[in-house]
């Protein structure tokens, strides 16, 4: 059997996306324009707009309920907004696709908890979120080719669970499962990563150590970060996105946005 | 090789296959009849049978085991691979029913002139052994396209697949379904040309179907040891995270879903000619229920535990239904009770835990 998934760099195509390099020739890599989305009428997202950057490291804070996991399950295709328009470089509607077709198109999402697949090990982790053919058939006959092996260690080294590949991911500590489904992510090769509470749960040490991969992806990558920990926050930031009942409250530099007087009414004041 | 299983796990399947082909055709066909040793067609029918069972609870295992997926409607994919080959049965019997007549004896009695149009070409093997393995596949792409795309999952898609074989079993029930109605399809004389009730006959479909056990075995093992099986299971414990990674979750659960009912077809065309009879009881929703049963006894997801549950729970059920019948439903509700509260890891768990 020599049939191989798709050689990385080789285009990929799943359902209707169409393959090639994402258009990001407006030098953004994600706009969300005037988004709403409402549940039983609570507006958890209020005419949001946004705009991501390409090679940019964006926080995004606000308190509970602001509507920064809503934001997420929108870009991600988990959530439709009831009013608004959610692009991906130029050309790519993110309104119109699935899940596994926005995946594909190059976001990837680490949720709040960590969800990594527990019964496997860390190893077939990273293997099954690999960037691949992902089709049923392609799937059926992939074996792993040696790069593709290669491009798995050098992960494993990254996330610093070499020693544990074989290891059942859901033995791993909490910190450890974080840095899993972060290497998962990177696995997937995606233009945006969105990064839900990244630190919670990680120790001191972890914490310092995830800043600083996160500064490294920082050009390769876009990056979104969501955290409570302002800690981590002051240490990574550049730009720094308020949400606040659902809409931008703020924006700006980290020194700027805590210094602005609205910001520390809803927030950062109490 | 090495992949499917160990040196161990090689040497028993061997073992197994040695009985089923070598000591059993001898102990049935040459050890004269006078003999300890001889093997009556009781044995042979009743372990053949359950063979077909096994096969089934392979089928579940994969869609179940693996996936997380519990359907509680297999047992309509197995009538149906039944009734496919009950068709090519009936068409074999030609001019020898009680009414000396081209037609089945069914049809006469409801004063029918000619075969209805869904008997068109049954008389030929392939076109039955076509519909065989068809005939569920489509059922099953079909249904699942629509719960999966629906994303109808857990209780819930166990509960639709129940009603789903309940209302085949009232259509079957139906003589204007041309299907015999509650007696279903009986009585048959011959298959491919060989006269159905010989030992030797028997003893081909007895092979037979322990060819396809193992076959099924050897391809659910290569499947779950595939990037594919990963999937699979991925699916089972995190299904949101699987579609992050770029997978369309809807066509994988969509595939092994249908892979599973024609699974289940093949082991009811098996189990037909053997047992000599298929009625709608087969589509009984607790028939599909006792499937579920088997592999939970066995051990989800280890495949070679949705055997030996097959086997457990069915040479039990011949047991107490010849020793106590009034008490085998007691038995098996206890016995799944018994599993569920002190081996959630079914026999294999147990024998995983002693051999340690």
């Amino acid at each position: 059997m020599t049939l191989t998934a798709v050689a990385p760099g080789e285009s990929s195509t799943l359902g209707r996306i169409a393959s090639g390099e994402l258009d990001t020739t407006h030098g953004a890599v994600l706009y969300l324009e005037e988004i709403s989305v409402s549940f039983d009428g609570f507006k958890a997202l209020n005419s949001l707009s946004l705009s991501i950057d390409v090679g940019e490291l964006r926080c995004v804070i606000g308190p509970n309920g602001a509507g920064k996991t809503t934001m997420m399950d929108v870009i991600t295709g988990k959530t439709r907004p009831d009013a608004g328009s959610a692009f991906f470089g130029q050309t790519i509607d993110l309104t119109k696709l699935t899940e596994a077709e926005i995946a594909h198109a190059g976001i990837g999402r680490k949720f709040q908890k960590p969800t990594i697949f527990e019964r496997h090990s860390v190893f077939e982790n990273l293997e099954l979120a690999m960037k691949a053919d992902k089709r049923v058939w392609r799937t059926l006959f992939s074996t792993l080719s040696s790069p593709q092996r290669d491009s798995i260690a050098e992960t494993l080294r990254l996330i610093r669970l070499g020693d544990a590949a074989d290891r059942e991911a859901g033995l791993l500590s909490h910190g450890q499962k974080q840095w899993l489904e972060i290497g998962m992510l990177l696995m997937q090769e995606p233009k945006l990563l969105l990064l839900d509470e990244p630190v919670a749960g990680m120790s001191d040490d972890e914490t310092e150590r995830t800043a600083e991969l996160f500064l490294s992806l920082a050009g390769k990558h876009s990056l979104v970060v969501v955290e409570h920990d302002m800690a981590f926050i002051e240490k990574i930031a550049r730009k720094v996105t308020v949400l606040h009942e659902g809409s931008v409250l703020a924006e700006g530099p980290m020194a700027q946005v805590q210094n602005d007087p609205k910001v520390i009414e809803v927030y950062l004041g109490r | 090789m090495s992949r499917l299983y160990g040196t161990r796990g090689w040497i028993l399947l061997g073992a197994f296959a040695f009985i089923l082909f070598v000591a059993f055709p001898v102990l049935s066909l040459k050890v004269s009849e006078q003999s300890a040793l001889h093997l009556s067609q009781y044995w042979v029918t009743l372990v053949g049978k359950i063979m077909c069972y096994a096969i089934v609870a392979i089928a579940m295992d994969l869609i179940w085991g693996y996936c997380g997926i519990l359907s509680l409607g297999h047992g309509l994919f197995f009538a149906l691979g039944g009734y496919a080959m009950g068709m090519y049965l009936m068409r074999q019997i030609g001019r020898e029913g009680q009414y000396q007549s081209d037609l089945p004896d069914f049809m006469v009695f409801l004063n029918w002139k000619e075969y209805p149009w869904h008997w068109w070409n049954t008389e030929h093997f392939w076109y039955c052994a076509l519909l065989v393995v068809a005939v569920p596949a489509l059922l099953a792409l079909v249904f699942g396209f629509f719960a999966f795309r629906s994303r109808v999952k857990g209780v819930y898609f166990s509960i639709i697949t129940q009603a789903l074989t309940f209302a085949a079993m009232l259509a079957f029930f139906r003589n204007a379904m041309g299907f015999g109605g509650n007696n279903g399809f009986t009585d048959f004389k011959r298959i491919l040309g060989l006269p159905i009730t010989t030992p030797g006959t028997r003893m081909l479909l007895f092979a037979a179907t322990g060819f396809v056990l193992i076959a099924t075995l050897l391809l659910a093992r290569w499947i779950v040891t595939s990037k594919f099986g990963r999937v699979l299971t991925a699916i089972r414990d995190a299904e949101t995270r699987v579609a992050f990674c770029g997978y369309d979750t809807v066509s994988y659960k969509l595939a092994i879903f249908v892979l599973s009912a024609v699974i289940c077809g093949v082991a009811g065309a098996l189990y037909v000619p053997q047992v000599g009879i298929i009625n709608p009881s087969e589509m009984s929703p607790a028939n599909s229920i006792e499937i579920a049963i088997w592999v939970a006894v066995g051990g989800r997801g280890t495949l070679a535990g949705a055997i030996l549950g097959a086997g457990i729970v069915n040479f039990g059920k011949s047991f107490f239904t010849q020793a106590f019948p009034e008490y085998w439903l007691y038995a098996l509700g206890l016995l799944f009770i018994l599993v569920t509260l002190f081996l959630p890891r079914g026999v294999m768990g147990l024998l995983q835990r002693s051999a340690r």
